[in-house]
């Protein structure tokens, strides 16, 4: 099947702000890799249980015991903006 | 005219009270400092992984039993993606395909007809961090930057799905309000309302009575009781009824209800539908719920509200008894208790639900912290039934138990409340009232009935209240008809 | 020798015991190595001097009381996407610029508890996506054996400068092939251990389900060594293998009689160099030579592997790398609302190759996508997987070369992306299987640049994968140094 993206919808859903230029390039580059992959679809796997843990292992816990949570100058000593020992944003609302 | 009817499905989460997060070993209960709660995984740090809390896993299990659910055997972790900034990684560790908890239903009554809620799925999730959005206007709209407190972060959530079977705003109120019974019965929650332990969202939308179709929903969010629930989906209804018979559309959109103001307002457009690009979360194994995990979570299984109703009634209370019997935790234990030691039920029942409350509620204490048990309240009902106490001396003697004064019997000898049982010193005190009154004992004799009252009254207070007033009544008109 | 920079851990480890010299003595040397090799190669992203002495020094005193764990006092160095408590961690990403971490992962901690001395933090391809160390936000490494080609990657950094002897040993991360393809490529022993082995816990994650980390050496007993001090079940990480330990290093001496080997018929042909056919073969037949038993096996849906890694890596990629937007740490370019700050610091945190795979990994995962793309990807890893579990039913391990070239010219394949994928195509399905593979130097082509021979084994298999692993480094023999190793070079 020919690959279509809609780039600007997939730039938006991962967060990344690309010119129209950079939007076209990625795009392209984007269905060249894709066509590569159509041989992939193209291999009969009816039946075929899909495969994302390479080890067959299953419930891992822990119990529910408290641990030391970091100092919260260690919490916040990476952040980019910090007030009053709450990590800083710009407001979420654009009006 | 066309007649609507509503179709609700109602998703709540309710926060499980662990002692640590779902993914981390960080505090669920933790203070008002900001980011004081938090960890490499819980704020996301590169290279931190997330490893589940097994209580929690448990906590989820017990609700989907408690909902009457098919506990699914072979269970996966998903990512949910999404933007946000109270979400550390961007994505949210849930469920999607292969939950834990599947197919369930919860019988809801009101007004004493019964509807079956059908429960679409029980599955875990993580809280969000706190977002307080700073600005003149102190919310999201009009904010000027936002801050972040992550200890919220990771405390565990689950979800509780309703099939959309539900048709009234009562009704839905009473679902929230069995369902919260049933988290506190099993003691994983809280599930307070105003704390934000227990969420409700409501998705609604009408159609035409008779109808088979499913006519374009909203979602109602933002409603901190179950009243304002009630109050935000009886709004939505008539909203929605409204628009549709003035010609307009329902859009599918997230609606917030203002409490202030009583009415649903649209939330923030979105300008795309989500893709939340689900896909099952390598950093985490499948669960796999064995026969004998099962076992476990069944065998645990407390008495659930709807079984306890069903015994407090079968045992002889009233259903306003057995509703509020059922709410109050302990009171309905010790019900069980003294009826079982002989007590007579409705007595109980109304003394449990009349002065005990009030009673615990004015000295805001539990009942274990008072002397009351079930063998005291048995004795009491028993001195009662036998004509030792008047209803209303009963009371005074329950408060005196209450407050630690001593057994039943003790106190109401100490307070002088006992009924004078002999039945010829109540006689003795009959004659002289009557021997003090002739004209009123003449009325009698004449058929006029109007004076008995006054003359009960009469050898009650002779008797400083303790004869048994029925006796007395007994006694003047056999000495009436002499 | 006289230069302490250039022992092997084995030499280093009795040196020390047999106090010829001390721990100080050998980080001196290593960083004087790396003063005069640095400017050429470019392996480090940071040096992290005080730690490093204060790790030798106290070594030092430990050597005194008799201490014998094996790696006390050798200077290691880590790829710079292992988080390092108080150390400058930052996957080679402008997004992660300065960040410091709180904390120490698993694999980081068990190598300070053995006594280790941690050098620096080593360059890659930016959240070790690529094969050339060229995508690095701060500028490519360089390959010692000819500084105009690559080291490979995306462990570059970390194979040159073991390669150069600028750390006697070290660790990298391999999810399509990042520590055996750079290993190949700067003349080093590379092993990716069986998935789950090693913790993950600090191992800044690009795919989840195929990254592991691992060590790069110059002698296969070296690389067992260094794996056998991080291996073993973590509390911290659910995928990590809580099971006995496979006895990596108990059959080093054993050789290969009676062994059988797989020749996995798939990995020859035009697309391979045929210098580096040569010398697989040659190494196969000498191992033949040495009494295995060889034979061809062909694994059809091999084939498939460079596609379906490339839709399930960028899908996990995606949500993984979503964590980095300016909020809680790294970079932050200012915007007007939240949204747009996430966007543009994203836009300008990210380097090209990231930004692809991110891209293609959300389109992969999106609506009415997904089944075609990312589970049909699953579903042929499954296959995959069969077909490995069919092979070793009749081998004991299978041999093919680790990179279909040598090291190949900087910027010679940046135009295209499928053309710098193609370098993984020999070590990706081992990663969709999970299971372990090493690859050992077996010689030079006419350019002087060092050939790989890759040794896979089934899950759990590292005992029987080291012993064939040591078995080539026996009969090979390989002893070449790159010219920047020897004493004469200086800094420009």
């Amino acid at each position: 099947m020919p690959v279509e993206i809609d780039i600007e919808r997939v730039a938006h859903l991962a967060r990344i702000a690309l010119t129209d230029d950079e939007m076209a390039a990625y795009g392209k580059q984007l269905v060249h890799i894709l066509e590569h992959a159509e041989r992939v679809q193209a291999l009969p796997t009816d039946g075929v249980e899909p495969t994302s843990h390479p080890l067959p292992m299953v419930n891992a816990f822990r119990s529910d015991e408290v641990t030391d949570p970091l100092s919260r100058d260690d919490a916040l000593a990476g952040a980019p903006d910090v007030e009053d020992g709450y990590f800083r944003v710009p407001k979420i609302l654009d009006e | 005219m066309t007649e609507w009817e509503a179709v609700i499905g109602l998703e709540t989460h309710v926060e499980l009270q662990t002692k640590s997060k779902m993914f981390c070993g960080c505090p669920v209960d933790f203070g008002d400092e900001p980011n004081t709660a938090v960890c490499p995984v819980c704020l996301a740090l590169p290279g931190a992984l997330p490893v589940p809390n097994r209580e929690a896993i448990e906590g989820i299990l017990s609700i989907g039993d408690a909902l009457n659910c098919t506990l699914t055997e072979d269970s996966l972790f998903y990512r949910k993606n999404y933007f946000y900034p109270d979400l550390p990684k961007n994505y949210q560790i849930s469920q999607y395909t292969f939950p834990l908890c599947v197919d369930g239903h919860l019988d809801v009554d009101v007004d004493g007809e019964s509807t079956t809620v059908g429960i679409t799925r029980v599955h875990m999730e993580e809280d969000t961090g706190k977002s307080t959005h700073v600005g003149e206007s102190g919310r999201i709209h009009g904010a000027e930057h936002t801050l972040l407190d992550f200890n919220r972060a990771g405390v565990p959530l689950v979800e509780v799905v309703t099939e959309p079977d539900i048709r009234s705003p009562e009704q839905a109120r009473a679902y929230g309000m069995e369902l919260q019974r049933i988290v506190r019965a099993l003691g994983v929650s809280d599930a307070r309302l105003e704390e934000g332990s227990m969420r409700f969202d409501a998705n609604i939308s009408i159609r035409p009575v008779g109808s088979e179709e499913l006519g374009t929903r909203s979602e109602v969010k933002n409603v901190n009781s179950l009243r304002s629930m009630q109050r935000a989906i009886a709004y939505e209804i008539t909203r929605q009824i409204e628009v549709l018979e003035s010609g307009g559309s329902i859009h599918l959109e997230t609606r917030h209800w203002d409490e202030a103001k009583g009415v649903t307002k649209p939330g923030r457009t979105k300008e795309d539908s989500a893709d939340y690009r689900y896909f099952q979360d390598p950093d985490l194994l499948p669960l796999h719920i064995d026969d004998a995990w099962r076992e476990r979570v069944r065998d645990r299984r407390p008495k659930l509200p709807a079984a306890k109703r069903a015994r407090y009634r079968e045992l002889g209370a009233d259903e306003r008894a057995a509703d509020l019997l059922t709410d109050a935790g302990d009171l309905g234990g010790l019900f069980e208790s003294a009826v079982a030691e002989g007590a007579d039920a409705r007595t109980v029942a109304i003394w449990l639900t009349g002065e005990v409350v009030a009673y615990l509620r004015r000295e805001e204490t539990e009942v274990g912290e008072t002397s009351l048990t079930a063998s005291s309240l048995a004795r009491l009902a028993e001195m009662t039934t036998g004509g030792d106490l008047s209803a209303t001396a009963a009371k005074e003697v329950l408060a005196g138990v209450l407050a630690g004064e001593g057994n039943p019997r003790d106190v109401a000898e100490a307070r002088d409340l006992l009924q004078i049982s002999d039945v010829n010193a109540i006689e003795a005190e009959v004659d002289a009232v009557l021997e003090q009154h002739p004209q009123a004992l003449e009325k009698l004799r004449e058929g006029d009935p109007k004076p008995i009252g006054f003359l009960v009254g009469q050898v009650m207070r002779a008797t400083g209240g303790k004869a048994d007033p029925r006796m007395v009544q007994d006694l003047i008109r056999k000495k009436t008809q002499e | 020798m006289s230069d302490l920079a250039d022992l092997t851990i084995a030499q280093a480890s009795a040196g020390l015991r047999a106090r010829e010299f001390n721990a100080v003595d050998l980080l001196d040397a290593v960083e004087r190595r790396a003063a005069i090799t640095e400017a050429h190669l470019h392996a480090y992203l940071t040096l992290d001097r005080e730690g490093s002495r204060n790790a030798a020094e106290a070594a030092d005193i430990a050597l005194v009381g008799g201490d014998p764990r094996p790696l006390l006092g050798i200077p290691i160095a880590l790829k710079d996407n292992m988080v390092t408590k108080g150390v400058e961690t930052t996957a080679s990403s402008q997004i992660l610029a300065g960040w410091k971490p709180p904390y120490d992962g698993t694999a980081v901690r068990r190598l300070k508890d053995a006594g280790a001395v941690i050098v620096g933090k080593t360059n890659l391809d930016e959240f070790a996506m690529g094969s050339s160390t060229e995508n690095s936000a701060y500028g490519p490494s360089r390959n010692p054996w000819n500084t105009d080609t690559v080291p490979g990657g995306s462990s570059g950094g970390s194979a040159a400068a073991v390669a150069v002897g600028s750390a006697l040993g070290a660790f990298g991360s391999d999810t399509g092939g990042s520590i055996r393809q750079p290993a190949s490529l700067t003349g080093t022993v590379g092993a990716k251990p069986t998935y789950g082995l090693v913790s993950r816990y600090g191992l800044i994650a690009f795919a989840s389900s195929l990254d592991q980390i691992g060590p790069l050496a110059r002698t296969v007993p070296d690389a067992a060594m260094l794996l056998e001090a991080v291996v073993g079940w973590d509390r911290m990480d659910t995928t990590s293998y809580h099971g006995d330990v496979p006895a990596i290093s108990r059959s080093l001496d054993v050789g290969v009689t009676g062994l059988r080997i797989g020749v996995i018929t798939e990995l020859t042909g035009e697309a391979f160099d045929s210098q580096v056919t040569e010398a697989t073969n040659a190494t196969i037949d000498r191992l033949s030579d040495a009494g295995a038993e060889v034979v061809e096996i062909s694994l059809p849906a091999i084939e498939y592997a460079l596609s379906a890694y490339y839709l399930i890596a960028p899908a996990e990629c995606s949500a993984n790398l979503a964590r980095f937007e300016g909020v809680r740490y790294g970079l932050r370019v200012d915007g007007s609302t939240t949204e747009e700050m996430m966007a543009r610091t994203r836009a300008e945190g990210f380097g090209p190759e990231v930004t692809r795979r991110i891209l293609l990994g959300t389109y992969a995962l999106s609506a009415g996508y997904y089944d075609a793309f990312y589970g049909q990807a699953q579903r042929v890893r499954t296959l995959i997987r069969d077909d490995f579990t069919t092979a070793y039913g009749r081998v004991d391990v299978l041999v093919s070369p680790t990179s279909p070239t040598t090291a190949f010219e900087i910027g010679s394949k940046t135009e295209d992306p499928l053309t710098m994928y193609f370098a993984d195509i020999c070590t990706i399905a081992t990663n969709l299987a999970g299971d372990p593979a090493i690859s050992v130097p077996v010689g030079l082509d006419d350019r002087g640049r060092p050939i790989g021979f890759q040794i896979m084994a089934p899950a759990l298999g590292e005992e029987v994968m080291f012993r064939v692993a040591a078995e080539v480094e026996r009969l090979v023999d390989f002893t070449a140094r790159p010219r920047l190793a020897t004493s004469e070079v200086v800094a420009p």
